[in-house]
């Protein structure tokens, strides 16, 4: 069977991917179209039920609540790539520096990954924003920064095994030096762990930035952004319960589609990672 | 053995100080990398410059890092961690009462987390690849999609808004009655509890299919117990190792997830205080919480490590 037949017939991964899939086209339709601009207020229509000229209603200031959930998207998506980024880049790069030099290096790294676990995404953002007051890119670093040691402890465990396989004594033996080998034989042995993680970690991102936001730490008005229409939503429980409840579905969606993605890429990518079933 | 052991206990030991100490650089770090003096930066743009003066020599800030340090390290030991600035009484019993709302709503979650998560993994193990178990497996992994505030959200509309029979936020204080306080927590534990046992559940399941696989299990039922009575004498012990693990794993997000929820509810303890000193420009405050939830978060992952040598003794070599 192909990669495709069989990514097809996995049921995790087919579900996963159509509901990435509807983010991701969210996300770009955001930049062409959204039924109505997501910051233009609109007060004579606040707090409009659902109907055929607003599907989902409008908010407290009259705006499009369907517009706010698509340009919302684009936000999701930016905080996920670019927390994820962060964690990989340094991560990734740490955990493979551990891996070739082992020693006192290794242990300084992992110790320096136990350490940053102690400050959870939302602790950092707290920190940062003490110093540097409230916004989106604190609360992103804040993310990424939680990222690095994820990253670094996969990245290490994951390249240890791979370095001590024959091809790799074989590529020694033919001369290649150490970061020849980890470039052209660690790496790419290791790249299906790191994507399945990068997937798992881009919903904690979104997660992460829709709490942050939700709590005033993250994106800034008038950006739309699902943490902070459920802030908003949360407020207007007594008039219009719904708003609490259309943010949270799409932050539940896109989470579930990237958790579902992440489990039937570790079953179709790696079968030796795979959780038993 | 018992030598390994020890120096196993004593290494372990010299890493936690030397995280506890790393964690404390840190966090003062930050406050000395603030754009400006920390005391223009509490006091405002507006203030004088006078008054900015009079405020750093009252926080110590006209003395060198070291110095300042070296104080707020002693205070964070002896439990004299300075005056706040907002609320005007010392940051020490200012937290002593939130820490009455934070902790007994930390504990709540984690014993309904564990209570949930432990009953739906055995249940799911046990009915292995049935609809009990397919049920328990959909149903955690849309719990794990689930961000605790809103979960939070939804509880408050349909007890609070919908049923009424919780109020939508807010803390009676233990004083009057206890059982009013303790009914201002419920929801909010639940909230915090759902979202946390829809992972522990899947940890625990995997657990103990895991250790249903091992020979000593077949030998169990060779020897005429049976399923229920091996699942109860061997396999729950043996599992529950790794479990152990994910829970002190989850204590961070735990705590974490308090601090949302609480500005869920408006729950005065350490989650609403943060963001309270943050908006009041309370460095003192923030840094003190900052510090004593990173502590928490080392400390229990410290003790974790602990039991789990003490549990396992095959783990203590390949730690060590």
């Amino acid at each position: 069977m192909t990669f495709t037949q069989r990514a097809l017939r996995h049921k995790s991964f087919a579900i996963g991917g159509v509901l990435v899939a509807l983010l991701i086209a969210t996300a770009l339709l955001s930049f062409v179209w959204t039924p109505y601009s997501p910051t233009e207020l609109d007060i004579p229509n606040k707090l409009q039920p659902p109907s055929a000229a607003h599907w989902l209603g409008t908010d407290s200031l009259g705006r499009d609540v369907v517009s706010l959930l698509i340009a919302g998207s684009r936000n999701s998506i930016a905080v996920g790539l670019i927390a994820v980024g962060i964690g990989i880049a340094f991560g990734v790069a740490l955990g493979l520096l551990a891996a070739a030099r082992r020693g006192w290096v290794e242990e300084l790294v992992m110790r320096l990954a136990d350490f940053t676990l102690a400050f959870p995404a939302l602790l950092s953002a707290i920190l940062l924003t003490a110093a540097y007051g409230p916004g989106l890119g604190v609360a992103t670093i804040a993310i990424g920064i939680f990222n690095v040691p994820v990253f670094a402890r996969i990245t290490r465990a994951a390249a240890n095994g791979v370095w001590s396989r024959e091809f790799v004594l074989a590529a020694r033996a033919c001369g290649k030096g150490t970061w020849r080998i980890t470039l052209e034989h660690v790496l790419p042995n290791i790249a299906a762990a790191l994507i399945v993680q990068a997937t798992i970690q881009f919903a904690v991102a979104i997660l992460a930035e829709a709490a942050l936001s939700y709590l005033g730490l993250g994106t800034q008005p008038p950006t739309p952004s699902w943490g902070r229409m459920l802030g908003e939503g949360q407020n207007m429980m007594y008039q219009s319960w719904l708003l609490a409840v259309w943010p949270g579905l799409a932050i539940v969606f896109s989470v579930l589609g990237l958790n579902l993605m992440g489990d039937g890429l570790r079953d179709l990518l790696d079968p030796r990672l795979a959780r038993q079933r | 053995m018992i030598l390994a052991m020890g120096i196993f206990l004593i290494k372990r030991f010299a890493t936690f100080v030397a995280t506890l100490l790393a964690a404390s650089v840190l966090v003062f770090a930050v406050q000395g990398a603030l754009p400006g003096n920390a005391a223009q930066v509490m006091l405002g743009e507006s203030a004088t410059p006078e008054v900015v003066a009079a405020l750093s020599r009252k926080l110590g800030l006209d003395q060198p890092a070291v110095v300042r340090y070296g104080h707020w390290v002693r205070g964070l030991l002896t439990g004299d961690l300075g005056t706040s600035v907002s609320y005007d009484v010392p940051v020490a019993q200012l937290i002593g009462e939130r820490l009455a709302v934070t902790a007994p709503l930390a504990l709540l979650a984690m014993a309904l987390t564990t209570v949930l998560a432990l009953t739906l993994g055995i249940y799911a193990a046990s009915r292995h690849n049935k609809l009990g178990d397919v049920g328990v497996m959909t149903l955690s992994q849309i719990g794990i999609a689930i961000p605790n505030f809103w979960f939070a959200i939804l509880l408050i509309l349909v007890f609070a808004v919908k049923l009424q029979w919780f109020s939508a936020g807010g803390f009676p204080g233990w004083d009057e009655s206890a059982w009013a306080a303790l009914k201002a927590l419920i929801l909010p534990a639940v909230a915090l509890a759902v979202v946390q046992a829809a992972i522990l559940a899947r940890i625990t399941r995997s657990a103990v299919l895991d250790v249903l696989r091992e020979d000593f299990v077949r030998t169990a039922r060779a020897k005429g117990l049976n399923r229920r009575q091996v699942l109860w004498r061997h396999v729950l012990r043996n599992a529950f190792v790794p479990v152990l693990t994910v829970m002190g794993l989850q204590f961070a997000s735990l705590l974490t997830g308090t601090v949302v929820v609480e500005n869920v509810f408006s729950l005065p303890g350490l989650g609403r205080l943060i963001f309270q000193a943050i908006s009041n420009r309370d460095i003192l405050v923030v840094q003190s919480v900052v510090m004593l939830l990173a502590a928490a978060v080392i400390v229990i992952n410290f003790v974790v490590d602990m039991l789990y040598a003490v549990i396992d003794p095959r783990l203590k070599v390949h730690s060590a």
